[in-house]
């Protein structure tokens, strides 16, 4: 009787398992929320779905005149010296875009697009720039500025060198707003890279173009030594 | 009244004994085994509206995860690209503008409303949890999300229950990694006591003191 039992116990529990898989297991099925208390509540997370919009969406686009909690307020005048440099302070801790008409922002001076960093340039900076380069720009215009990246090879064509004469003598200004609102086959980085991080990546990218055309005088004496040897 | 009850219910009641102990085993070890999130959140891996491809984009290709989670350093969630960030290569005249595969990218595009991907690794709502405290302080996209640079379909490897949770929280020295290999999918350390080292190390420069109490996730 014992092992009629057995038999059939183990029949069970080989069908069960055949049903219900092991740990880790590929499943197309939602998980399953075994005690769903609470667990889902009525509340909109970031990037989610809303039935109550007729886009769909809970993260509504900001009403035309408004700003965003947490975004810059614009500026009202047009600023053309360095004068943001203060909010620099804490360029990271909220996310800084805004429609302000600053130099900072624009990268325009009145009418002309203006040239420089609208803040100091530190070597934190650079470093900065040039992670940012590798994760925005290289894809495209490859780590050395050459627009031989990784999407030329798979048939993106028209990445621009950024070693050409034009760009070398491109304002920063007009760099600013190629990367922020894109330029011919290139879109618009500027809803990926905070306004700080594309003045970064142009202070690289100035060092960039700058290390194609370098002679040996360029290079600090400690580093030449190292490359005499 | 000698034979009131036959020879072979001697051992009834034993063997009744058995069984039920065997069941009761089973249910026990069933409900270890299945009622978890090891099993009920692992492995989840839903067809997404666009094949999309980390193996590719990452391995093969070797973008950087912040190209597309472009804020995942500042945010406390970790952005799903718009749809403006696929255009950028496979926009018109560009990588596979016309593959069929891209279509939902296309209409997205032209119509303006997002991609429908589905969400595989959903906390809690109770539970607050945030990208860019992890990812800043030595926490590895690895760490929590398995290897997903090698995945062509992405999958949830981990379980993500508040034990699993806390293994970290309790000792993260078991799991930090230099800040400038967060994003490296493929850095690991050579042994456990390098790990131990560079952990503990990170975990005393930082100062890290991970929450334990429910203040620090449930608020």
């Amino acid at each position: 009787m014992l092992r009629y039992f057995f038999i059939g116990f183990t029949l069970l529990l080989l069908l069960l398992v055949s049903m219900t898989g092991l740990r880790g297991w590929k499943s197309k099925r939602p998980p399953l929320e075994l005690f769903p208390d609470m667990v889902r509540q009525a509340k909109y997370k970031a990037q989610t779905e809303s039935s109550f919009y007729a886009d769909g969406r809970a993260a509504q686009a900001h009403a035309t005149g408004t700003v965003p909690m947490g975004y810059s307020a614009p500026q009202a005048k047009f600023a053309d010296s360095n004068s943001s440099s203060t909010d620099l302070a804490g360029p990271y801790k909220n996310i800084q875009f805004s429609g302000s008409p600053t130099y900072r922002e624009t990268g325009r001076m009145g009418t002309q697009w203006g040239t420089g960093i609208p803040f100091e340039v530190t070597p934190s900076i650079m470093q900065r720039g040039q992670e940012r380069y590798n994760i925005s720009c290289a894809v495209c215009h490859a780590a050395t500025g050459q627009g031989n990246g990784i999407a030329s090879k798979y048939g993106l064509n028209g990445i621009a060198n950024q070693h050409q004469q034009r760009i070398r003598d491109m304002a920063d200004g007009e760099i600013f707003n190629t990367i922020t609102w894109g330029k011919n086959t290139m879109m618009g980085y500027g809803s990926n890279i905070q306004v700080p991080d594309r003045w970064a990546i142009i202070c690289y990218l100035r060092a960039l173009q700058r290390s194609q055309n370098a002679t040996l005088s360029d290079v600090p004496d400690a580093e030449q030594k190292k490359l005499n040897r | 009244m000698s034979n009131f009850f036959p020879r072979w219910s001697n051992l009834l009641p034993l063997k009744l004994l058995v069984c039920l102990a065997v069941i009761g085993c089973a249910i026990v070890g069933g409900i270890w085994y299945y009622f978890t999130p090891k099993y009920t959140r692992v492995g989840y891996q839903p067809d997404q509206p666009i094949p999309f491809s980390h193996a590719i984009h990452v391995k093969q290709l070797g973008m950087d995860c912040r190209y597309c989670h472009s804020f995942v350093e500042v945010s406390g969630h970790s952005n799903i690209p718009n749809t403006q960030t696929c255009i950028n290569c496979h926009g018109q005249g560009k990588v596979k503008w016309d593959s069929p595969r891209l279509a939902p990218v296309q209409e997205s595009w032209k119509t303006g409303r997002p991609i429908q991907w589905i969400r595989i690794h959903r906390l809690p709502d109770y539970a607050y949890f945030n990208h860019a405290v992890h990812v800043n302080r030595g926490v590895s996209c690895y760490s929590c999300h398995g290897a997903i640079n090698e995945m062509a379909v992405v999958y949830e490897a981990k379980p993500l229950s508040m034990s699993w949770c806390l293994e970290c929280h309790r000792a993260p020295e078991n799991f930090l990694r230099p800040p400038s290999e967060v994003f490296n999918m493929d850095w690991h350390p050579k042994s456990f006591d390098e790990q131990l080292k560079v952990g503990t190390k990170l975990k005393q420069e930082w100062n890290v003191n991970p929450p334990v109490t429910c203040g620090g996730c449930h608020r």
